[in-house]
C-alpha cells in the first residue's frame, strides 16, 4: 500500500451523501434512456428464454448491458457456459482502464467504500465522475450515487419488459440509441483541454473506427482508449 | 418463477467477472506508486475512451448522425447542460433521419 499524506485541502476526497444525491441527480437524464434500453433487453431476454427472475436478477448482479445484451446473443441450450463468460470478460475489459482512472482519487477512500463504489460502476456514471474530478469536485460517494440509481432503473425497467415484452418497439425509431452517444459527446466537449488533447483523441477515434471495422464485438472501446491515452503520454513526454 | 441452475451459475459467473474487470483496475491503481508520466497516462484515459465509445457511431453511420453530433456539441458547449444537450441529440437524429430518408 501506498503511504497516505495529508493531503492539502484542495485535493481533500470525502464520500458524503450529498455527493451521491449530487450523482444520482446527474444521472437522471441516463436512468431515464437506460429505461428504455431495459425494457428492450427484458423483453429480448424473455423471448430468448430467460425467466423473469433470471432476467432481473441478472440485471441487478451483472449490471452491464453491453455484456447482457452480448450473451442473449448466444443463448442456447444447452448453455455454452465457457463462450458466455469468455464474451463477458471481453466486454468487461474496458473497466480495467475505467478503473484505474478512479485510482488517484478512490485510493484515498476507506477499501471498502471504494471496492463497494466500483460494483455499480457503468460507462455513464463514470464519465460523469471524472468529469466531476476534472473540475476539482472530489467526492469519491458521485459514482455510487448515479450507479444506484442507474442500477434501480435498469433492474426495474427489465422486470417490465420480461413481463410485458413486446411493448417496445425499435429504440432507433425514436432515436433513443443517439441517446448515450448525446451524453457522451456532450461530456467530450466538457473535456477539452486545448491543443493536448487533439492528438490522443485523434488517435483514440482512428483505432476505435478501425477496431469497430475489422473485430468482432466490443474490441474497439479498449483498444481506442488504450491507444489514445497512450498516445496523450507519449505526446507529454516528448 | 424457477430458477434453473445452469442458468444461475452462467449468470454468478458473469457478475463475478465483470466485478473483477471492475474492481481489478482500482486494484492495480492502488498498488503501485504512480511515476509522473503514469499519472499522465490515468488523466487521458477518461477522454480517450469516450472518444472511442462514440467514434464509431458519429464517423461511419452516416451524415444524418455526424451532423446531430456536431449540434450537440455546440449545445453542450453553449449551455452545459447534460439533458439538453441528449435532447437536442436525439430530436436532431430523428429529423436527420427523416431528410436522409427524404432525399434519398
Amino acid at each position: 500500500m501506498q503511504q497516505k499524506v495529508a493531503a492539502p485541502a484542495e485535493d481533500r476526497v470525502t464520500f458524503t451523501l450529498g455527493g451521491a444525491l449530487a450523482g444520482a441527480k446527474k444521472c437522471v437524464p441516463v436512468a431515464i434512456t437506460g429505461c428504455a434500453i431495459g425494457l428492450v433487453f427484458g423483453t429480448l431476454a424473455g423471448q430468448a428464454g430467460l425467466g423473469a427472475a433470471e432476467a432481473v436478477l441478472m440485471s441487478a448482479i451483472v449490471f452491464s448491458g453491453a455484456a447482457q445484451f452480448l450473451v442473449l446473443g448466444l443463448w442456447a441450450s444447452p448453455l455454452p457456459l465457457a463462450a458466455i463468460v469468455l464474451t463477458t470478460l471481453i466486454v468487461g475489459l474496458r473497466h480495467l482502464l475505467m478503473g484505474a482512472a478512479l485510482g488517484p482519487v478512490f485510493s484515498r477512500l476507506p477499501r471498502l467504500k471504494a471496492y463497494a463504489s466500483v460494483y455499480f460502476m457503468a460507462d455513464e456514471n463514470w464519465a460523469l465522475t471524472m468529469g466531476e474530478f476534472d473540475k476539482g469536485r472530489r467526492d469519491g460517494a458521485f459514482l455510487i450515487g448515479g450507479g444506484l440509481l442507474m442500477a434501480l432503473a435498469w433492474t426495474t425497467s427489465t422486470f417490465v419488459g420480461v413481463m410485458f415484452g413486446g411493448a417496445v418497439e425499435d429504440p432507433a425509431r425514436w432515436g433513443l440509441d443517439f441517446a448515450f452517444t448525446a451524453i457522451f459527446l456532450a461530456l467530450i466537449a466538457g473535456m477539452w483541454k486545448g491543443r493536448s488533447s487533439i492528438l490522443p483523441w485523434m488517435v483514440a477515434a482512428a483505432v476505435s473506427v478501425a477496431a469497430h471495422h475489422w473485430l468482432p464485438g466490443q474490441w474497439y472501446i479498449l483498444l481506442g482508449g488504450l491507444a489514445g491515452s497512450l498516445a496523450g503520454v507519449v505526446r507529454r513526454g516528448s | 418463477m424457477d430458477l434453473d441452475p445452469t442458468i444461475l451459475l452462467a449468470i454468478l459467473l458473469m457478475a463475478l467477472v465483470t466485478y473483477a474487470t471492475r474492481a481489478g483496475g482500482l486494484w492495480i491503481a492502488n498498488r503501485f506508486e504512480l511515476s509522473e508520466r503514469a499519472g499522465a497516462w490515468l488523466d487521458a484515459i477518461p477522454g480517450a475512451i469516450l472518444v472511442s465509445l462514440v467514434a464509431p457511431a458519429v464517423l461511419t453511420s452516416g451524415p444524418a448522425e455526424a451532423l446531430a453530433a456536431v449540434a450537440v456539441v455546440l449545445v453542450a458547449l453553449r449551455s452545459g447542460s447534460l439533458p439538453l444537450a441528449m435532447v437536442t441529440g436525439v430530436v436532431a437524429v430523428v429529423l436527420l433521419r427523416g431528410v436522409m430518408a427524404g432525399l434519398m
